[in-house]
């Protein structure tokens, strides 16, 4: 699934607009710790966190993790937008929480 | 291969500029061709290591060295030293502010990062003068 098609199907607002939309999404992985996401999540995954600073985009690069989804309409940074942009790095928004999110996910066939 | 090695500073509290000398090292191993898994490790330790200069330190640098055999990444500071070493290697301790919190540091994960992304940590530090951590990843073939 590429993070284009998520963003379709669970009418997600990218503020990066096209960029990183045919990379794939492998799964998704829910936390505000950073160091705890470096430490677990997985190449490829979705990283769903209501932290919305510049440092998010650094550790989605450095994992290559596929695209950042931030719930519930937070407001996110400008400078933190540009960054995701020259990296590459796709920034989703949603009005749902990070539980509906990860619910909708799997509804969609992610992580099974 | 030839040795290889870069340096780069990396300043106290500035959190703008955060993560760019893990992302310029990450950029040079992928530019060497080398394998994901190793450059996700030395990315990881990279990373940590910046991050605590920036939020416990007083400044320093990070260094990477790379030989046909590994990659070492050496951070070093200039204070304030830390006191119990012991103890700043258990997850979940972390003298982080209810500030730095906020922004998801702080969850005592950054030196046990550091160390599981290694085959050789070596840390040394002596309060008043600084910290030095060293990391050091084997090169297998075909990395
Ligand atoms: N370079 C340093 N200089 C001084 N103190 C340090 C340094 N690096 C780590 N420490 C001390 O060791 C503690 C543990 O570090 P560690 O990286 O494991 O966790 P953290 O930085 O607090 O949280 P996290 O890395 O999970 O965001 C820190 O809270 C700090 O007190
Ligand atoms: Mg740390």
């Amino acid at each position: 699934m590429t993070v284009g098609q998520i963003c379709e199907k669970l009418r997600l607002k990218s503020l990066t607009g096209d960029v990183g939309m045919d990379r794939e999404v492998k799964g998704a992985y829910v936390c505000d710790l950073l160091s705890w996401v470096m430490a677990h999540a997985h190449e490829g995954d979705a990283w769903i966190t209501i932290q919305t600073h510049t440092n998010i985009v650094a550790v989605a690069t450095l994992i290559e993790l596929s695209c950042i989804i931030i719930p519930e309409n937070a407001e996110i940074e400008d400078d933190t937008i540009k960054k995701a942009i020259e990296e590459g790095i796709p920034i989703l928004t949603s009005e749902q929480n990070a539980f509906m999110i990860c619910k909708n996910l799997i509804s969609i066939g992610l992580g099974s | 291969m030839g040795n290889i090695s870069y340096e780069f500073p990396v300043e106290k509290d500035d959190f703008e500029r955060a993560g760019e000398a893990s992302s310029k090292i990450k950029k040079i191993l992928r530019q060497l061709g080398m394998d994901s898994g190793i450059i996700r490790r030395v990315a990881i330790g990279a990373y940590e290591a910046e991050m605590n200069l920036v939020i416990h330190s007083l400044g320093g640098t990070i260094r990477i060295d790379i030989d046909p055999k590994s990659i070492i990444i050496t951070a070093e500071d200039k204070g304030p030293g830390i006191h119990d070493i012991n103890l700043a290697m258990k997850e979940g301790y972390s003298t982080a502010t209810e500030k730095i919190r906020e922004m998801g540091f702080g969850a005592g994960m950054g030196l046990p990062n550091m160390k599981r992304c290694s085959d050789i940590f070596e840390i040394q530090s002596i309060v008043g003068k600084g910290t030095k951590i060293v990391m050091k990843m084997n090169l297998k073939d075909g990395d």
